[in-house]
């Protein structure tokens, strides 16, 4: 077992599922994402299923279920973000980036996921990649942003 | 306690504490259903139950609500058919529209509820499911995007095999059955006993379809093509024609196997009665060393992978004779062609069996030698209806025939191997002959039979006691295997079937199988044996035959390498 899921596991009382989620967050936060074996792990301490463990994780839009890529590029879904063009700036990312939300692209560079608010309404519809902030998007403007970083990285 | 409801201005009887659905049903008014199963807790999810309830906020889920004294319900009522009529238009909206193709075409319960309320336009448009197919399993394949998540194959695998393999996956449109990880179904727990098929509605899950490939052997001058067929088989396949459940039609089968072109009809009952010889010593043998008690029988191929991969702890106390089927498999690869003067490489054989599991058995790698499959194809009882319907054969124009010689002789006891209970009837009748002991006053174990998860019987043989357990539907062995694992099992022989009620329930069975057939073929099953002169394994000739001709008696070195086999652990995500 690897250390830090135990770790994680022993702050939690054996068998009492209602732990699932508040385990999973931690692992989260640990390793930026659940993975196959943290999931069994965690399904051997609470007797749950993976199957079930899972289902459940992937109701809620905050797990990951792949390691984040290099570069994580993270869209702000407030209401002033989605009020501008936040519903055109995903599915251009989507498009670019092959993925969905939560996903990872197969080389290992982008990761894509969903944030509530990130806080800074006057400035929507923004995106985040990894440390650096591009705000008042354009759509348009999109593919190029994703460039920046692939000829960055060359 | 009785008390009175007004249903549609009519006055009637109900339950205390029953469900609305219920009482109606019990008074002839058909509510249509989407979700809600029998022996299950209904959920009130899909909302097709929906009825009027006067008093109430909104239409009450008939599944779910139980009935109140005076209650007044309106079963019909234009705001309830309405409801009902959206929800299958909504389920309709983002449905793949190729229903002249699809495999329940006819059967499917989603064409049932349009036809039933005249839904006969799409009012509403929805972005159509696209998914690819999951072809991976060699038993099931899963095509999410004619599913309606209705949630009873998730049901169904939890409550009844706790296998746990698949849940709602994602939320919103975007929800979809899956297993752990969206992984295929192959690298999953899935066990393959296809009680998830036998559940669902539409075509989102369906067995392997193997008749092309039977097909391109049936028409290849090369192959021998020959055939055995389970003992649930024989008692099952006349439904799918129509005739009332608890019919043995196993000579038309043979009549009907020999037009479509199978070199011989074998029984697998006939391999039945040699898995019996073979589970007895082992047994005996067992108990003598008191070694690695309870022997767990092993014809189950779905129950085995479960032990595999949940359990291998106890993978020494499964039996290590081979199931019928494969038993029957390799007998034709390897004796047969000695007898029978066919060539070897040229045997193409296939098993009918009531199971989905069946398929995935043949293709394990313990069951082939050198590369050689000793089954080549498994089709369920659905398929070879389909399979006859295909070669236009009219099954009431045929007269019926017998099996083959010399595996189509079996005994009574080889048959019962069909139903739940039946495999440890077999083994009892055949203990006295294989220990020397004198023969028991019985034959028939009552206490064995019946649709009960799990049966017990205590039964002196010669000197010694035995104590036995029977157990069908995965999800009642638990408690079991966790007595073994603790050393406090006192059984000496625990029979397992994954399917409730055992084959004669299989996943291969035809869809929608509702209990009272379940029973019929049970009972059909019974009957062969109350009316069979030849009632022991023991006293099968052919299978003494066998022994004696080719294998020097009863178990050794040449039983060993035909009959028996060995498992071992299996990882997948549990
Ligand atoms: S075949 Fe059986 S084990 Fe597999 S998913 Fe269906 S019900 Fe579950
Ligand atoms: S796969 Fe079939 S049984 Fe399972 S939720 Fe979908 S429609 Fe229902
Ligand atoms: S059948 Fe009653 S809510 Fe689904």
């Amino acid at each position: 077992m690897d250390y830090q899921t135990s770790a994680i596991l022993a702050k939690y009382p054996r068998g009492q599922s209602d732990c699932l989620i508040p385990i999973l967050q931690d692992i989260q936060e640990e390793y930026g994402y659940l993975s196959e074996t943290a999931v069994v792990e965690v399904g051997r301490h609470l007797d749950l299923p993976s199957s079930k463990i899972f289902g459940l994780a992937t109701f809620y839009n905050q797990f990951r279920f792949e390691p984040r890529g290099r570069f994580h590029v993270s869209l702000c879904h407030g209401t002033s973000c989605n009020v501008a063009a936040a519903p055109e700036i995903l599915r251009e990312l989507e498009k670019i980036l092959k993925i969905r939300p939560g996903e990872t692209t197969r080389d290992g560079m982008f990761s894509l996921e969903i944030l509530a608010c990130m806080g800074a309404c006057h400035l929507a519809p923004l995106i985040r990649v990894n440390d650096n902030y591009h705000t008042k998007l354009d759509p348009g403007s999109i593919g190029d942003i994703i460039d920046s970083y692939i000829t960055g990285e060359e | 306690m009785i008390v009175k409801i007004e249903v549609n201005s009519k006055v009637i009887k109900a339950q205390k504490g029953e469900t609305i659905m219920s009482a109606l049903k019990a008074n002839g008014i058909k509510i249509p259903s989407i979700c809600s199963m029998k022996d299950f807790t209904p959920t009130g999810a899909c909302r097709m139950c929906v009825v009027e309830v006067e008093g109430s906020q909104g239409l009450v889920p008939s599944c779910s609500q139980p009935v109140n004294e005076w209650m007044k319900i309106k079963t019909h009522s234009p705001q309830v058919i309405k409801a009902r009529k959206t929800i299958v238009e909504l389920l309709l909206s983002n449905h793949p529209d190729d229903c002249l193709y699809c495999v329940r075409n006819g059967s499917c319960e989603l064409q049932a509820l349009a036809e039933e309320l005249n839904v006969r336009e799409r009012r509403i448009m929805g972005r159509k499911n696209k998914y690819k197919l999951d072809h991976s399993s060699p038993s099931i394949v899963r095509d999410p995007s004619k599913c309606i998540l209705c949630g009873r194959c998730v049901r169904v695998c939890d409550e009844k095999l706790s296998v746990f393999a698949i849940d709602f996956v994602n939320r919103g449109n975007r929800t979809i059955i899956g297993t752990a990880y969206n992984k295929d179904l192959n690298f999953s727990s899935c066990i393959n006993c296809g009680q998830c098929i036998m559940v669902c509605p539409t075509a989102a899950l369906f067995e392997k379809d193997s008749l092309p490939e039977l097909e391109d052997a049936l028409h290849n001058p090369e192959k021998t093509v020959l055939v055995q067929y389970a003992p649930s088989v024989g008692v099952t396949l006349a439904e799918e024609f129509g005739v009332k459940p608890g019919k043995d039609i196993s000579g038309l089968i043979n009549a009907v196997l020999k037009k479509i072109g199978f070199e011989r009809i074998f029984d697998t009952s006939f391999a039945a009665d040699i898995s019996v010889m073979e589970m007895t010593s082992e047994l005996l043998a067992r108990k003598n060393k008191k070694e690695n008690m309870p022997l767990l029988t092993s014809c189950c191929p779905a129950w085995v992978k479960y032990v595999e991969q949940l359990y291998p702890d106890l993978l020494p106390f499964l039996s290590n004779t081979k199931s019928p089927q494969q038993i029957l498999g390799s007998v034709l690869k390897s004796y047969y062609p000695e007898i029978s003067g066919i060539a070897a490489g040229s045997i193409y054989s296939v098993a009918v069996a009531p199971c989905t599991a069946k398929k995935f058995e043949a293709q394990r790698e313990e069951m082939t030698k050198k590369g050689i499959s000793e089954v080549d194809l498994v089709l369920t009882t659905r398929e070879l209806a389909k399979l006859i319907k295909l070669y236009g054969i009219d099954m009431n124009q045929i007269e019926p025939e017998i099996a083959d010689d010399p595996y189509g002789m079996r005994s009574s006891a080889g048959k019962l191997f069909g139903v739940s209970g039946g495999v440890t009837e077999a083994v009892i009748r055949t203990m006295p002959h294989v220990s020397g002991a004198r023969e028991p006053s019985r034959v028939k174990y009552q206490e064995l039979r019946g649709g009960k998860g799990k049966k017990e019987a205590e039964i002196r043989i010669g000197k010694t006691t035995y104590r036995f357990a029977v157990v069908s539907g995965l999800s009642n062995v638990l408690p079991l295997l966790e007595d073994i694992k603790a050393g406090k099992c006192e059984y000496d022989f625990v029979e397992v079937m994954a399917c409730m009620g055992g084959c004669i329930n299989g996943g291969g069975q035809p869809v929608g199988s509702d209990e009272n057939a379940v029973k019929a073929r049970m009972k059909a099953l019974y009957s062969i044996d109350e009316r069979e002169i030849i009632r022991f394994s023991h006293k099968n000739p052919k299978v003494n035959e066998l022994y004696n001709n080719h294998l020097g008696g009863l178990p050794g070195e040449k039983c060993k390498s035909l009959f028996h086999t060995t498992y071992s652990a299996r990882k997948v995500l549990l």
